[in-house]
């Protein structure tokens, strides 16, 4: 059986690692490479690198991180953030990434899923989507880290990148996140029960049940977290055997 | 020097990080000269099987992969596994290697996520020396959506996935197919490519 996957997911600016909290009050916490051995130890099934910088000169040195990582951590490397082009994803994965997420820029130019998973396989391309629900059962997916209301219904959009496509999709819920009051469990199950790809559940994790819970009650196949880990509040080892403990497969 | 065949497909990179981090003497390769004088050989691959053999027909190396899998370790990965057998069925039929007897299909089982992505438990079949070391609770990472078909006496290892998947399979002499990817399954993966090392 396959297992259910525990993602770090660690934000990276200017080849540091930051934690956003509420987008504000944002302080350099660690070396990545450094965060992402330790994640490899407790046992993490996948690493996420979420790239914030915003220069160019800054990307570079977040290509640097990726190529560095990649010669010491031995799980699959998800790369997001800054990934406009056919050109920035080729980049990303030659720099070590094994799957990159792309989210604002795959609303704006839809195109750019069908052509990365034409050219580097499904598997490769995780399409990022951040949503708000706006009234019973209905949500509508936003861009620019939450900030925009594009109007798209988020079940529509997750059928056409399903069919452009997408080998998998990571589901923030702008709700949820940062309130560690759990994942969103409706708006998962909204999802799960309306594509036939992976879903990771991301936003709200806050307690080591709200982990076995978004197994229990939707069909996501992984979750993710950022400062729960990035904060020792838990190890992906804790969360894991939890997990475990309550009949959940896990590696 | 274990040749890591580079012939435009897939992420050869994190192969050769991982060889490079177990101290195994590497190169990647993409003529037949450096085929031949290797002490081992790995064919990686992600992608589509008729593009990735096409792409391989191109490079000139199909015949001497076959002649040296004949004579050293060889090891496919992913949908280099897959090109190990005879025919495979992605899009439209087509040719593999011939390595190993059977072929490769579509994962079409009602209600499974496709592709098979993440980690799973391998399940052991028969001895195989890629094998040693390793307990009975060991779980590696998967990516694809096709599987072979083969003959159990060929099966070291399978995980369950609508059905079983043969996930390490050898011919019994030199060659061994991982569809998993070893590079990118942790200890357990790493444990994998150092028992090939060891086959030199």
């Amino acid at each position: 059986m396959l297992a259910k996957r525990i993602i770090p997911c660690l934000d990276v600016r200017n080849g540091k690692v930051v934690k956003g909290v509420n987008f504000e009050g944002i302080r350099d916490v660690g070396d990545p490479v450094e965060c992402a051995a330790e994640y490899n130890k407790q046992g993490a099934d996948e690493i996420v690198f979420y790239d914030i910088t915003a220069s160019f000169e800054g990307r570079g040195v977040f290509l640097d991180v990726v190529r560095e990582t990649a010669k010491k951590v031995f799980v699959p490397l998800t790369v997001g953030g800054g990934i406009k082009t056919v050109d920035d994803i080729r980049e990303t994965l030659r720099a070590g990434a094994d799957k990159v997420s792309v989210n604002s820029q795959a609303v704006k130019n839809p195109q750019l899923i069908r052509d990365g998973a034409d050219i580097f396989g499904s598997q490769c391309i995780c399409v990022g989507i951040d949503a708000k629900k706006i009234a019973d059962h209905k949500w509508t997916v936003y861009i620019n880290g939450g900030r925009v209301d594009m109007g798209i219904d988020l079940i529509d959009w997750v059928h056409t990148i399903e069919k452009l496509g997408a080998g998998e999709i990571c589901l923030n819920s702008i709700d949820a996140d940062g309130t560690k009051e759990g994942f969103d469990i409706e708006m998962l199950k909204a999802v799960c029960d309306n594509c036939s790809i992976p879903v990771i559940a991301s936003g709200g994790a806050g307690k080591i049940n709200d982990f076995y819970e978004v197994f229990e009650k939707t069909g996501a196949t992984a979750a993710l977290a950022a400062s729960l880990f990035h904060f020792r509040e838990l190890t992906v080892g804790e969360v894991k055997d939890y997990c475990r403990e309550r009949g959940v497969i896990v590696r | 020097m274990i040749a890591i065949i580079d012939y435009g497909a897939g992420n050869i990179f994190s192969v050769k990080n991982a060889l490079d981090y177990l101290g195994l003497e590497n190169s990647l390769v993409s003529d037949a000269e450096s085929i031949k004088s290797a002490d081992a050989v790995i064919l990686p691959g992600v992608g589509a099987f008729p593009a990735a053999m096409e792409k391989l027909g191109n490079s000139g190396l199909i015949d001497v992969i076959k002649e040296e899998a004949k004579r050293k370790p060889f090891l496919g990965i992913c949908l280099g596994m897959q090109m190990l057998f005879e025919k495979g069925y992605e899009f439209e039929e087509c040719d593999g290697l011939g390595l190993i007897s059977g072929s490769v299909r579509f994962m079409d089982e009602p209600d499974l996520i496709i592709p098979h992505m993440g980690w799973n438990k391998l399940e052991k079949l028969n001895d195989c020396p890629l094998l040693n070391g390793l307990g009975d609770n060991e779980y590696v990472y998967f990516v694809h959506s096709y599987k072979a078909e083969c003959a159990d006496e060929n099966i070291a290892a399978y995980s369950e996935y609508g059905g079983r998947v043969p996930a390490l399979v050898f011919d019994g002499k030199f060659v061994y197919g991982a569809q998993f990817h070893p590079e990118k399954s942790g200890d357990t993966g790493l444990k994998i490519l150092k028992n090939f090392g060891e086959l030199i």
